[in-house]
């Protein structure tokens, strides 16, 4: 992406070379449709923070959303997060979305090298298999799979239910997550395993590297721009979901994040400014971790899709 | 779901702990004091049964309170004893701050080792159908069909020994308890009322008197037209809060036992009954604020707030849209009446208010301790304890002690207690994706377009013809 | 279009145009015991979670879309009845199924259209303007929300007709965004007694789908771009061809693989679409798959799990039929 550097770059660059072609107006007339745009973008997500600093019923509400504020402050922070016990569900989001990350990852990138890297009689159709099967509405698979857990036998020293079943266990909430998104992720690193050039397989499998070396100390390491990438989409998906965390935990004390926001959702339906602030501290996880993994985001995806 | 983002609003910061859909599913009937009719007797074969002992009741005892307070030695019956009877489980939908609070005081009640297993409202009914297939010992629900429904399909378990000991119960409210095999499923807990709610002062100010009759009604929202007020404030978000309306307007137009008949699906959609129902909402349309659909009922009720509308049929939980610290004055400004009489054969004698309470798994783990806490959570000091905490409801139990009750809280034990019949809410009476897919879907196309009111009814019939009632 | 453009791009070799010329790929080893054998755990792990969790109760789905269950009722109650739950869905729900096939489809062309403007504003940002990072992130932001944050920031701030921003804007009479389902235009379909259209608050809905979509698809063809061979750009610019010309004659062409992913993931959003519109309440006009789906399987209607089933399989079958097109045209291409 554009680094600092290249930007300044180019645009003395662009200075140089304006050789009858009006650059820089054009430039000028570009910053200005983006920016129109970056405001009308913005304006429904700032209008929602604007007013997470205000009081709702005695400002908000009286003087309206656009007015200046009689006050700022942080109690819709405050509130939202200790009547959302918001520290527990984000202790259960990330009980849940960290294993589901890293071994969908692991799990996917396993059977792309599997497919990719080795030619054998089935292994297009696997690819075939996964990617149709991430592209399901998921509500369509909650019936059954509901009756599959409740007929999986599961220690309840390994979940915090007494059921001896899966359901209702943050663990049935990880599989199916793993089962669901395998999918995707195994067609974008598929993608991106094609692009790395065969020979460095070949030649570790000369120097007698058994096909879990191959795996583990090749293929996985040139593979890090895609899996930080993946890990990007991935963890807002998963981060984001409502619907497994609802339907499969029936102890509330086991939900995710987002059940915080149903939770104030019912209580304070009218101050919006308090379900504002709870909004914005949900979305703060996700942002930061788009922010800091933007650069491989771009590049990993790149490859992933384009070079398929 | 979903995802779900959620949904509609629950009346839930005075403490209802109620949500959309405990409001639309509303059960059986509850009435204040000895008078307690059960709306849900009636959507099943029992209906007669059921309708009898109300109406016998009601003249008994004008308010709640008093007819209650008299039988208050008998209260005991579960003074649990203590946690040696090991842990139980109790699923709750209180999950907003003040139900919440009030519920851990009304189970401390018992003296019982509880561990409260607290679901947002939303969530939990939404859920509800398959979190009954592996529940807490103990869990939140609503009395009447929805009750019943569960009970016939065995996945709740019988708790007719409990009721022995609740001696405070009112018969109309044992009825409300009790399945189609006659025994009881349910223990009830408090209940609200259903009505006209509007601003005292704005009455006053504009010199408006209470309307009785129909064209007193009208003649009233024809006043507030002219004064420059919305005369009803117009709520449909999530497609309930006009369930209400139907309700109302069926009860006075043809009466409690055809509304129940019709909630039971043994009554034509089409039948010339239902179109006068409609045809007399027509009347009301032009009074409503307009865009009704796309309204939350808080948003109805700010409206009311600053008194630029008249009226709004709601639950008492209105209340709960205006904060107790800096709107009190409101809070304490709303009151409600009665809806009016429409055919003088009904009269005024029917009134919508939901119950919740309790039920037990089919199966508990630990069924002693399930029951000595529904015991207990029937008792008076349970109640008393939850009320304590949240004062918005009325009290189930006959004998707890209604003095601390709120003006609202009086109205409305008053005015069930001298109902003689009781609904619940549509989405309760009858079979709950019935009431929401169907007729609630209904409702909103009429109020968008009145005129299509045959196709919808041909629609709804049609649809009916695909559900099983019990 | 300037030569520095890509200077620092880490993408590692293997141009666009040499995709096609690569060799197929060969057996070179041997494969051991033990290497057979991880290879085999390696698939089998993650396909086996996915077939038992994902592919069985998809097509249980199906088989029970043919009966009548109510799902508190035990396995052995479930009765086939046959198209029974197909002819009702069709027939006697018909308004509701219809209505949601329509804004299914609407969608379809909706979001089909937001992933051009998606691949202009990348288009755009590939030139590496100053603040282009900051550009990129503000378009994404929406992406990164949970959809029931959407859903209530534009409820509530947005389109509420009492005190929402567009309507504090909009000059005339408020308009409710949220529930208004009247019909903007509307035509007859011959078997059908009622006229399908779209509807106010539908198209307001499209302009919530629109900003989340957008910078979904933005990032997407970022990632395209980044991979089109800037030389080739370059060679156009040099060749005389204007701007147009050589989005047009270069760019788009070497972005073909990634106009595959992008056309499915925009299919299948639009077909998928739920929570955004759950979130509002499903408001009568906005109606689609995904929340009939939701509404008949889930939920209160929990217990009609056949005719929750049908909705499904028709939703399945739709999706199915993407999955179809997509997968032949990925693969055969990744095969050549």
């Amino acid at each position: 992406m554009s680094t600092a550097t290249a930007d300044s770059v180019s645009d003395q660059e662009l200075v140089r070379r304006s050789d009858g072609r009006r650059i820089r107006p054009a430039r000028i007339l570009l910053h200005t449709f983006l920016i129109t745009v970056a405001i009308a973008w913005l304006i429904p997500i700032g209008t929602a923070i604007y007013n997470s600093f205000r009081f709702y019923e005695s400002d908000t509400q009286v003087n309206g959303p656009f007015s200046a504020p009689d006050t700022l402050t942080l109690q819709n922070y405050r509130d939202a997060w200790n009547v959302g016990e918001m520290g527990k569900t984000f202790g259960n989001t990330a009980f849940i979305v960290i294993p589901a990350l890293f071994i969908t990852l692991f799990l996917s990138a396993a059977v792309a090298f599997a497919c990719t890297r080795f030619s054998w009689k089935f292994n297009i159709a696997f690819l075939v298999l996964f990617t149709a099967g991430n592209l399901m509405p998921q509500q369509v698979l909650f019936q059954p799979l509901f009756q599959i857990y409740k007929r999986v036998p599961w220690p309840d020293i390994l979940s915090d239910t007494n059921t001896g079943n899966l359901l209702g266990t943050k663990i049935a909430v990880i599989l199916i997550h793993i089962a669901f998104q395998v999918g995707f992720c195994t067609f974008v690193l598929a993608n991106y395993m094609k692009t790395i050039p065969k020979e460095l397989g070949e030649a570790a499998a000369v120097d007698g590297a058994g096909v879990l070396r191959q795996f583990f100390q090749v293929i996985l390491p040139l593979t890090r721009p895609a899996l930080a990438a993946l890990a990007t989409l991935e963890f807002t998906w998963l981060y984001n979901d409502f619907f497994w965390g609802a339907v499969l935990l029936n102890q509330g004390d086991e939900r995710p994040i987002t059940s915080s926001i149903a939770v104030l959702n019912g209580q304070y339906a009218t101050d919006f400014n308090l379900i504002a602030a709870a909004s914005i501290m949900i979305a703060l996880p996700t942002l930061v971790v788009y922010l800091i993994l933007q650069k491989q985001f771009i590049s990993g995806l790149t490859l992933g899709a384009n070079k398929g | 779901m979903s995802e779900q983002p959620e949904r509609s609003p629950s009346p839930s910061k005075v403490g209802f702990a109620l949500n959309r859909r405990q409001l639309i599913v509303g059960g059986a009937a509850a009435a204040g004091g000895a008078a307690f009719l059960s709306a849900c007797g009636g959507d099943d074969d029992t209906t007669a049964t059921t309708a009898a002992p109300e109406a016998t009741t009601a003249p008994e005892a004008t308010t709640a309170p008093e007819a209650t307070t008299a039988p208050e030695a008998t209260t005991a019956p579960a003074t649990a004893p203590p946690a040696d009877l090991g842990e139980v489980t109790f699923g709750s939908n209180y999950s907003d701050e003040k139900p919440k609070a009030g519920m851990a005081a009304a189970v401390a009640v018992s003296g019982l080792d509880v561990k409260i297993n607290t679901v947002d409202h939303n969530s939990y009914q939404e859920n509800f159908n398959t979190y009954i297939q592996q529940p807490d010992d103990v869990m939140a629900w609503f009395a009447g069909y929805r009750m019943r429904a569960f009970a016939s399909k065995g996945v709740v378990g019988d708790i007719s020994d409990v009721w022995t000991g609740l001696g405070d119960m009112s018969e109309g409210f044992k009825n409300a308890s009790t399945a189609l095999d006659g025994k009881q499923y349910f223990v009830p807990f408090y209940f609200y009322a259903w009505g006209l709610h509007y601003r005292k002062s704005l009455f006053e100010e504009k010199g408006y008197a209470i309307p009785v009759t129909w064209d007193e009604f009208l003649a009233l929202c024809e006043q507030m037209k002219t004064d420059g007020i919305t005369p009803l404030a117009g709520a449909n978000d999530g497609r309930w809060p006009q369930m209400g309306m139907f309700d109302m307007l069926n009860m006075r137009v043809n009466g409690y036992d055809f509304h129940v008949s019709l909630m039971g699906g043994k009554e034509s959609w089409t039948d010339d009954r239902v179109k006068e129902v409609f045809a007399k909402w027509a009347e009301l349309l032009p009074y409503y604020q307009p865009d009704a659909n796309g309204r939350t009922w808080q948003d109805g009720a700010n409206v009311i707030g600053d008194k630029s509308a008249g009226m709004f049929l709601l639950g008492n939980f209105i209340t709960s849209n205006f904060d107790g610290a800096t709107q009190q004055d409101i809070i304490d400004d709303i009151d409600f009446f009665l809806f009016p009489e429409i055919n003088p054969e009904h009269g005024q004698d029917a009134i919508e208010a939901p119950i919740d309470g309790f039920m037990m798994a089919a199966s508990p783990k630990n069924a002693d301790g399930s029951k000595a806490l529904l015991g207990s959570l029937g008792t008076k000091e349970a109640v008393e304890a939850y009320i304590g905490v949240d004062p918005s409801v009325v009290a189930a139990n006959g004998a707890a002690d209604t003095s601390g009750y709120n003006s609202l809280q009086q109205k409305a034990a008053e005015l069930v207690g001298g109902s003689k019949y009781i609904a619940q809410f549509l989405d309760r009476d009858t079979d709950p994706s019935f009431a929401a897919d169907v007729v609630g879907i209904g409702i909103a196309d009429f109020i968008a377009d009145p005129s299509k009111i045959d196709t919808i009814l041909d629609t709804i019939e049609a649809q009916k013809a695909t559900y099983t009632f019990e | 279009m300037t030569v520095t453009d890509h200077i620092d791009d880490t993408t590692p070799a293997v141009d666009p145009p040499a995709r096609g010329r690569r060799r197929r790929r060969r057996r070179y080893t041997t494969l051991s015991k033990g290497d057979r054998f991880w290879l085999g755990v390696m698939v089998g792990v993650p396909a086996f979670l996915h077939l038992i969790l994902v592919w069985v109760p998809a097509l249980a789905t199906t088989a029970l879309s043919f009966t009548e269950w109510d799902n508190l009722a035990p396995l052995t109650d479930i009765r086939a009845v046959g198209f029974q739950n197909y002819w009702f869905i069709f027939t006697v729900f018909d308004t509701n199924l219809f209505p949601a096939l329509f804004n299914n489809f609407i969608l379809v062309f909706w979001l089909f259209f937001c992933s051009a403007i998606g691949m202009l504003l990348a288009y755009l940002l590939d030139k590496n303007l100053r603040g282009g990072r900051v550009y990129q992130s503000i378009y994404y932001f929406p992406v990164v929300l949970s959809l029931a944050v959407v859903g209530f920031i534009w409820k509530s701030t947005m389109f509420s007709r009492d005190r929402g921003l567009l309507n504090v804007i909009w000059p005339g009479e408020p308009i409710d965004f949220v529930g208004d389902g009247t019909k903007i235009f509307q035509f007859d379909i011959p078997f059908l007694d009622f006229p399908l259209g779209l509807s106010r608050n539908f198209a307001a809905l499209l302009i919530a789908m629109a900003w989340r979509h957008i910078g979904y698809i933005m990032v997407m063809y970022l990632a395209g771009l980044k991979g089109v061979d800037p030389a080739l750009r370059e060679a156009a610019s040099i060749d005389g061809c204007n701007e147009w010309q050589s989005f047009r004659n270069v760019v788009f062409p070497a972005l073909k693989p990634i106009n595959v992913v992008v056309a499915v993931i925009t299919v299948i959003e639009a077909l998928r679409a739920y929570d955004i519109i759950a979130a509002l309440n499903e408001p009568r006009g906005t109606e689609v798959m995904g929340t009939l789906v939701t509404k008949s399987l889930l939920g209160e209607g929990g217990g009609r799990v056949g005719i929750g089933s049908a909705y499904g399989v028709v939703l399945l079958l739709l999706c199915l039929g993407f999955i179809i097109w997509y997968v032949y045209n990925h693969y055969r291409e990744t095969e050549q």
